[in-house]
C-alpha cells in the first residue's frame, strides 16, 4: 500500500503508537482489558446489556444520571489517583544521580495527565453529579428543565474521558503540563498527538460541562416549588446556581483558547506561536481567564455542601443565610478579577500586579465569612457525628491552611519565591483535596441514603476518613516544606540528596492516601451487601431540613407525587415541624419526557470524530460529524418525547415506597 | 546549601514548627543569602503572622465548639432557631476585611519596593547602593535546556554557570530562546519569567559569597528538570580572575556558536566563551540570530513595558515576506527541536525593514 | 429573611394537591437564551484576539491594504435584509399562516447564502493574494473572528432548511414556533455579532 494511500485511511496512526515496547503501559493496559473484558463478560452473561441500556444509559432522570456522573468521576480518580502515585515514586527515587524508573517522556505525560484527569474528569463529574441528582430534589421539582440534554451533557463528558483514556494505550497524551502553556503546546515543539489529545477530549467535555450549565441555570431559574423564592432556596442550590453561572461565563473562553491552539495545531496560524505576530502571553491570559473561574466551580458546590451538612447534624437553621448567599455572589464576581495573579512573574508592572494581589485577597473576605457562618451554625447547637460531618469539620481545619498559603501567594513578592514551586503545588491541594475531595465525600455520605435507601457504613468509612486526612498531611506538608526549601514543582530528578526524605514522606502520605480511596470502595461494597440492616425506612436518615428529605429514599423517578409548596427556608424542617402530611391519596398525572439514545449516539459520534482529528484520519473525523449533524437533524425530528405517568401508576409507585419504607 | 545534620525522625518531628518558625533547616527561601530574597522572606513571615491573627482564633474555634456543642453533651446551650446576630456578622466580615486593608496595604508597599525592575534600594539592610557603584549587567537567555549568560561589559559569556561580584547590585536582562521558561536562584531573588522574543527583567543583589542553586522552575520540555546551573558569588577579585579565566576559554560567542548552542541538549557542563559578538542578546531577543533572518523592528519588554493592563507583548513587525504556506494543515512539521534547521531556516531571505512599527516604543520604566 | 414564620400558624397547605399545569418547554427560551451568551462570550475573546493581534501584521499585508469595504458593505446588507425578512417570518408565524413563515424563511435563507457567498468569495481572494490565515497573527485573528461567525451562519442556515421541513410537515404547532423564536434569537444574534465585526474589524481595521 502506498504511503499516501495509507495516510489517507489511517492518517498518522501507525502501529508503532501502540507502546508495545514499553512494559508498564502495556502491563496497565493488560489490567484494564481483562478488568473490562471481566466486567463485559459478567454484563453478557447476567444479560445486563438490556437493563443498563434502557435504564441507565438512555435515562433522562437526573437522579440517575448524577449517579452515573459520580461512576465517572470515582472511575478517574483511580486513573488521576495512579498517575499521581507513579509521581510520588519518582520523586522519592530519582536522587544521587539515580533516573528513577520513568523517563521524561514518560513522566511529563504523567504529570499533565493528573493534572487534566483530577480536575476535568474527577472533580467536574463529581460537582456535576452532585448538583445533578441534588438541585432538582431540593427546588421540588421532577426533572431539570433539559431533561434529554442532561443525558448528552453527561455523554459528552464520559467521551471526554474516553478520549483521554483511549491516549494511554494509542500514541501518548499532553507533555506539557495540565494548562498546555503555548508556545510549549504549538505544534512547533509539541509535533505529536498528545497535545490533540488533549485539545479534543476538553473541547468534548466542555461542550457537555457549558450545556449542564445552561441547563441547571434554567432549572433553577424556572423550576422552583411554588413559594421557594429566591431567597428561600436552599444554600446548596444557591452554590449550584452560581457555579454554573460561572460555568456559563467560563467555559466559552476556555472553548475560545483551546479553538485558537487547535488552529495553530491544524490550519498553521499564528495565535501564539514565537514568530509573525504570535503572543503566547495571550494563550496565558486567556487559559487563567477561564482557569481562575474554575477553581471556584469547584469549591463552591463543596461550600454548599457544608452548609447543608453543617446545619443538618448541628441541629440548627443555617447562621447568617442571607451573607453566605452575599459571600457566594460576590466570590462569583471577583473569581474573574484575580486571574493575572497567576502570572505574577511574567514581568507584570507592579501596580498591576498589586491590583491583581489585592482583589485575591478581597476574596478571603467572603470566603472567611463563610467558615465563620459555620463555626457559629455549630454554636448552641447538638452536633452529631455522622461522617459527613467529620468531614466537614476535617474541611474546616485543612481548608482555612490552605486558604492562608492562598492568600501569602497572593502577595505578588512572596510570590516570585513561592511560584511554581512545590509550596504552590501544596497549596493548591489543601484547598481542592481539603475543600473539594472533602467536601464531595461529605455529600456522598450524606446524601448515600436519599440515592439507595441505605445509609453507608460507618466503620469503612471511619477508615476512609482518617486515612484521607491522615495521608494528606503526610503527603503535603512535606511539599509545603520543600517549596520553602527552593524545590520547584515538574521536576524528575533531583541534585540536593538532603532532600529526599521529605519525598518519601511524601510519597508514605500517598499511600495512606491509597488505603482511603481503597476504605471508600470497600465502604461502599460492604454497604451493598448489608444494605438491609443499613436501611433507611424513613426517607429522611439525618434528620433533614430541605426538600430532597421530603420525599421516600431512593425518590420515584418523578421525584414527588405531589409539587411540594415553600413557606420558609429549610421547607422540610418547616412541614416537619408543622406537621405538614404527604398526601396519601388524589394522585394526578405526572408528566415525564421519555429516555433516549440519541445522547450516547451523538457523544459516541463526537467521540469518534475526536478520534480521528487527533489522528488526522479525515474521512474519520468528518464522517462522524457529519453523522453528529446528521442524527441530530433526524432526532428533531422526532416530536413524541414525553409522556404522562397515570395516576394510578403513581398511587402504585408510591404504595410500593411506603412499604419498602416501612410506613 | 547548607545541609542539615539533623536526622530524618526529628525532621519529621519538627515540621510543622520549622515550617513555620523558618529556622528550619535548609530553607533556603527563608534563609537566603540576598537581600532582595531577604525581604521576601520577611514579607513571607509578615504576611503570615498577621493572617496567623484570623486563622488561628477560627481554628480554636472549630475545635471548640465541635468539642463543646457535641450531641452526647448534654450540659451546652442548644438554640435551634438561633441563626442571626446583627453584631456577630460586623464582626466576622470586618474582621478579615480589616486583616485585608492591613495586608494590601503591605502588599501595595512591598510590591514596588521589590518589583523586579526597579534598581535595588540598598545593598542590604541599613547598606544603601553606593553612589559610585554602577549595577552588573548581566543578560540571560533560557535554551533548550541550558541557561547562557551573556556578560556585555566584561564580554564574556557562559553555559550554566553564573558569576557575579558579592554585594553588587545585578541588572539581569532576560530572554528566551525558544519556550517559557522561569530563572529562579531561591538564594538571591524571586524568580521571573524568560519568554521568547520578550524581554524581562530583575534586579538583585548576593551578600554572601559561596555557591547557590540556579534552575528554571517554569516546565520547559524534556530536559526541564536538568535545566540547573550553579551560581557563585565571589568577590570583587575573584570575579576579575574568573573573568580573566573565562576570556582565556576556547570559542566566542557569535551568532554561528549560538545557533549550535541552541539545538537542545541536557545536563550541559559549564563552559565558558572568551569573546561575544556585539548586540547577540538584542539578535536573540528579536528572533534574528539565524543569519538573514529579519528582526522584529521593534522588541517589547515583556508585560512591563505597557502600563495597565496586561498587554500583548510579541508584536513583531516584520519585513513583508511572501506567503509561505510551509505548513500545511496535517504536515508534520519538523520540531526545532529535533530539527537542526527548524521552521526558521526555511524562511525566505530578506533584509531591511521595511514596515514601521505602528505602535509608540514603549517605555521602560525604572532605567 | 431567615425569620422562623410560626406566624403563618393555620396550617398552611404543603403540598400542591389541584393539578396544575406546568407548559411544556417554558425554559427554552430562558436556556436558549443562556447557551447565546456563552456564545456571545466566544465572540467576546474571538474580539479580545482581534483586539491583540489586529495590527500584528508582522510586515505582511495590513487591514487597509486588504479590506474591500463596498463589497463588505454588500455583504452586510445581505445580512441585514435576512434579519428583516426573518422578522416578517415571526410575524407570519405569530398569524398562523403557514405560507407566509415558509415563504419569509425562503427569502430569509436566499439572503443568507448571498451573504455566506460573498464571504467565501472574501475569503479565497485574500487567500488568492497570499493573505491567508497563516501569513500573520492579525490575518489569524481575522480568519477566526469573520470565520467563526460565517460559521455560525452557515449552521443557521441549516437550521432553517430544517426548520422549514418541520413546518411545512407538522405545520405552525407550539414546537414549531417554539424552535423558529430560538432560530429567531440565534439570527438577530449573528446580526448583532456581525454589526460588531463591521464596526471594530472593517471599519476601524481600514482607518489605522
Amino acid at each position: 500500500m502506498s504511503d499516501a494511500v495509507y495516510q489517507m485511511i489511517f492518517g498518522r496512526l501507525t502501529l508503532d503508537a501502540l507502546p508495545l515496547h514499553e512494559p508498564i503501559v502495556v502491563a496497565t493496559f493488560g489490567v484494564v482489558a481483562l478488568g473490562g473484558l471481566a466486567l463485559l463478560g459478567l454484563i453478557t452473561k447476567y444479560k445486563l446489556w438490556g437493563y443498563l441500556w434502557s435504564e441507565w444509559f438512555t435515562t433522562v432522570d437526573h437522579k440517575k444520571i448524577g449517579i452515573m456522573y459520580m461512576i465517572l468521576g470515582t472511575v478517574m480518580l483511580l486513573r488521576g489517583f495512579a498517575d499521581a502515585i507513579m509521581m510520588r515514586l519518582q520523586q522519592a527515587m530519582a536522587f544521587n544521580g539515580s533516573e528513577g524508573y520513568l523517563d521524561a517522556h514518560h513522566y511529563d505525560q504523567i504529570f499533565t495527565a493528573h493534572g487534566v484527569i483530577m480536575i476535568f474528569f474527577v472533580a467536574m463529574p463529581f460537582v456535576t453529579g452532585l448538583m445533578n441528582y441534588v438541585v432538582p430534589l431540593q427546588i421540588g421539582a421532577r426533572d431539570v428543565s433539559f431533561p434529554f440534554l442532561n443525558n448528552f451533557s453527561f455523554w459528552m463528558t464520559a467521551a471526554g474521558a474516553g478520549l483521554v483514556m483511549a491516549s494511554l494505550f494509542v500514541g501518548e497524551f499532553a507533555k506539557t503540563g495540565w494548562l498546555a502553556m503555548a508556545p510549549l503546546s504549538g505544534l512547533d515543539y509539541s509535533p505529536d498527538v498528545g497535545v490533540d489529545y488533549y485539545i479534543w477530549a476538553l473541547q468534548i467535555a466542555g461542550v457537555g460541562t457549558l450545556l449542564s450549565g445552561v441547563n441547571l441555570i434554567a432549572t433553577i431559574v424556572k423550576m422552583r416549588a411554588p413559594g421557594m423564592s429566591l431567597m428561600k432556596m436552599p444554600v446548596f442550590t444557591w452554590s449550584a446556581l452560581v457555579t454554573n453561572v460561572l460555568i456559563v461565563a467560563a467555559f466559552p473562553v476556555l472553548t475560545a483558547v483551546l479553538a485558537f491552539l487547535s488552529l495553530d495545531r491544524y490550519v498553521g496560524t499564528n495565535f501564539f506561536t514565537n514568530t509573525l505576530g504570535g503572543n503566547p502571553m495571550m494563550y496565558v491570559n486567556m487559559i487563567w481567564i477561564w482557569g481562575h473561574p474554575e477553581v471556584y466551580i469547584l469549591i463552591l458546590p463543596a461550600f454548599g455542601v457544608f452548609s447543608e451538612v453543617v446545619s443538618t447534624f448541628s441541629g440548627k437553621r443555617l447562621f447568617g443565610y442571607t451573607s453566605m448567599i452575599y459571600a457566594l455572589i460576590v466570590i462569583c464576581i471577583l473569581a474573574y478579577l484575580v486571574w493575572l495573579h497567576h502570572f505574577f512573574t511574567m514581568g507584570s508592572g507592579a501596580s498591576v500586579n498589586s491590583f491583581f494581589g489585592i482583589t485575591t485577597m478581597i476574596i478571603s473576605i467572603p470566603t472567611g465569612a463563610k467558615i465563620f457562618n459555620w463555626l457559629f451554625t455549630m454554636y448552641k447547637g447538638r452536633i452529631r457525628y455522622e461522617l459527613p460531618m467529620m468531614w466537614a469539620i476535617a474541611f474546616m481545619l485543612t481548608f482555612t491552611v490552605g486558604g492562608m498559603t492562598g492568600v501569602l501567594l497572593a502577595v505578588p513578592p512572596a510570590d516570585f519565591v513561592l511560584h511554581n514551586s512545590l509550596f504552590l503545588v501544596a497549596h493548591f491541594h489543601n484547598v481542592i483535596i481539603g475543600g473539594v475531595l472533602f467536601g464531595m465525600f461529605a455529600g456522598i455520605n450524606y446524601w448515600w441514603p436519599k440515592a439507595f435507601g441505605f445509609k453507608l457504613d460507618r466503620k469503612w468509612g471511619l477508615v476512609s476518613f482518617w486515612a484521607w486526612v491522615v495521608g494528606f498531611w503526610t503527603a503535603f506538608t512535606p511539599l509545603y516544606v520543600l517549596g520553602l526549601m527552593g524545590v520547584t514543582r515538574r521536576l524528575r530528578t533531583f541534585d540536593d540528596p538532603s532532600l529526599q526524605i521529605w519525598f518519601v514522606i511524601a510519597g508514605i502520605g500517598a499511600a495512606i492516601v491509597a488505603v482511603g480511596i481503597a476504605a471508600f470502595l470497600i465502604q461502599i461494597a460492604v454497604s451493598i451487601l448489608n444494605r438491609d440492616k443499613l436501611r433507611d425506612e424513613t426517607g429522611d436518615p439525618w434528620g433533614g431540613r430541605t426538600l430532597e428529605w421530603a420525599t421516600t429514599s431512593p425518590p420515584p423517578h418523578y421525584n414527588f407525587a405531589f409539587t411540594p409548596v415553600v413557606h420558609d427556608l429549610d421547607a422540610w424542617h418547616d412541614m416537619k415541624s408543622r406537621g405538614g402530611k404527604v398526601p396519601a391519596e388524589g394522585y394526578m398525572d405526572i408528566h415525564m419526557p421519555r429516555y433516549t439514545g440519541a445522547g450516547v449516539i451523538l457523544a459516541g459520534l463526537s467521540l469518534v470524530s475526536g478520534f480521528g482529528l487527533v489522528w488526522h484520519i479525515w474521512w474519520m473525523a468528518g464522517g462522524a460529524l457529519l453523522g453528529v449533524v446528521g442524527y441530530a437533524i433526524w432526532h428533531s425530528f422526532d416530536y413524541d418525547r414525553d409522556y404522562y405517568v397515570t395516576a394510578d401508576e403513581v398511587a402504585e409507585t408510591e404504595r410500593a415506597g411506603r412499604v419498602m419504607a416501612g410506613a | 546549601m547548607l545541609t542539615c545534620p539533623c536526622a530524618p525522625a526529628t525532621r519529621l518531628a519538627t515540621l510543622a514548627a520549622a515550617s513555620l518558625a523558618l529556622g528550619g533547616c535548609d530553607m533556603v527561601v527563608m534563609n537566603p543569602s540576598g537581600d532582595v530574597a531577604r525581604q521576601q522572606a520577611d514579607l513571607i513571615l509578615w504576611s503570615t503572622g498577621l493572617m496567623l491573627l484570623i486563622i488561628v482564633p477560627v481554628m480554636v474555634l472549630t475545635v471548640v465548639f465541635a468539642w463543646r456543642y457535641r450531641a452526647s453533651n448534654e450540659e451546652a446551650e442548644y438554640a435551634p432557631e438561633w441563626n442571626h446576630s446583627t453584631g456577630l456578622e460586623l464582626i466576622i466580615w470586618s474582621a478579615p476585611l480589616l486583616i485585608v486593608i492591613a495586608l494590601g496595604a503591605l502588599t501595595w508597599v512591598a510590591t514596588h519596593t521589590l518589583d523586579p525592575y526597579r534598581p535595588i534600594g540598598r545593598i542590604a539592610a541599613g547598606k544603601p547602593v553606593p553612589a559610585t557603584q554602577r549595577p552588573l549587567e548581566v543578560q540571560v537567555v533560557s535554551l533548550d535546556w541550558k541557561w547562557l549568560f551573556i556578560y556585555p561589559e566584561q564580554g564574556v559569556a557562559s553555559v550554566n554557570e553564573l558569576v557575579v561580584p558579592v554585594d553588587r547590585q545585578v541588572r539581569f536582562r532576560l530572554s528566551s530562546s525558544s519556550v517559557m521558561n522561569t530563572f529562579y536562584v531561591p538564594a538571591m531573588a524571586g524568580m521571573i519569567y524568560t519568554m521568547p522574543g520578550m524581554e524581562t527583567k530583575l534586579h538583585a543583589v548576593l551578600n554572601k559569597t559561596g555557591d547557590f542553586e540556579g534552575m528554571s522552575a517554569h516546565y520547559s520540555g524534556a530536559g526541564f528538570s536538568k535545566m540547573r546551573f550553579r551560581t557563585y558569588s565571589v568577590d570583587e577579585a575573584g570575579f576579575e580572575k574568573w573573568v580573566s579565566r573565562a576570556k582565556g576559554a576556547q570559542g566566542r560567542l557569535d551568532a554561528k556558536t549560538y545557533l549550535q548552542l541552541e539545538q537542545p541538549s541536557e545536563d550541559d557542563t559549564p563552559r565558558q566563551f572568551a569573546g561575544v559578538e556585539q548586540g547577540i542578546f538584542s539578535r536573540i531577543v528579536n528572533m534574528c540570530v539565524r543569519p538573514n533572518q529579519p528582526c522584529m523592528t521593534e522588541s517589547m519588554h515583556g508585560m512591563h513595558a505597557n502600563s495597565g493592563l496586561p498587554q500583548p507583548t510579541n508584536n513583531a513587525v516584520r519585513p513583508r515576506t511572501p506567503p509561505a504556506f510551509d505548513r500545511a494543515p496535517g504536515e508534520d512539521v519538523p520540531s526545532p527541536r529535533t530539527d537542526a534547521a527548524g521552521k526558521g531556516a526555511s524562511s525566505p531571505a530578506r533584509t531591511g525593514s521595511g514596515a514601521a512599527a505602528n505602535r509608540e516604543t514603549p517605555t521602560q520604566k525604572g532605567e | 429573611m431567615a425569620n422562623h414564620t410560626a406566624t403563618t400558624a393555620d396550617a398552611p397547605h404543603f403540598w400542591e394537591t389541584e393539578p396544575h399545569h406546568h407548559e411544556a418547554g417554558s425554559s427554552t427560551m430562558l436556556g436558549f437564551w443562556l447557551y447565546l451568551m456563552s456564545d456571545c462570550l466566544i465572540f467576546a475573546m474571538l474580539f479580545a484576539g482581534w483586539g491583540v493581534y489586529g495590527q500584528s501584521a508582522a510586515g505582511g499585508p495590513t487591514a487597509p491594504e486588504l479590506f474591500d469595504l463596498k463589497l463588505v458593505a454588500l455583504n452586510t446588507a445581505m445580512l441585514l435584509f435576512s434579519s428583516i425578512t426573518y422578522g416578517f417570518a415571526m410575524i407570519a408565524a405569530q398569524e398562523d399562516n403557514k405560507r407566509a413563515t415558509l415563504g419569509w424563511l425562503a427569502v430569509t435563507g436566499l439572503f443568507g447564502a448571498a451573504f455566506l457567498g460573498i464571504e467565501m468569495y472574501e475569503f479565497a481572494h485574500l487567500i488568492h493574494e497570499g493573505a491567508g490565515p497563516q501569513r500573520s497573527a492579525f490575518l489569524s485573528s481575522f480568519f477566526a473572528l469573520v470565520g467563526t461567525h460565517g460559521l455560525h451562519v452557515f449552521f443557521g442556515m441549516i437550521w432553517l432548511t430544517v426548520l422549514m421541513v418541520q413546518v411545512a410537515k407538522k405545520g405552525l404547532i407550539a414546537a414549531n414556533t417554539r424552535r423558529l423564536a430560538c432560530l429567531s434569537l440565534f439570527w438577530h444574534f449573528l446580526d448583532v455579532v456581525w454589526i460588531g465585526v463591521f464596526t471594530f474589524v472593517y471599519l476601524l481595521g481600514s482607518m489605522q
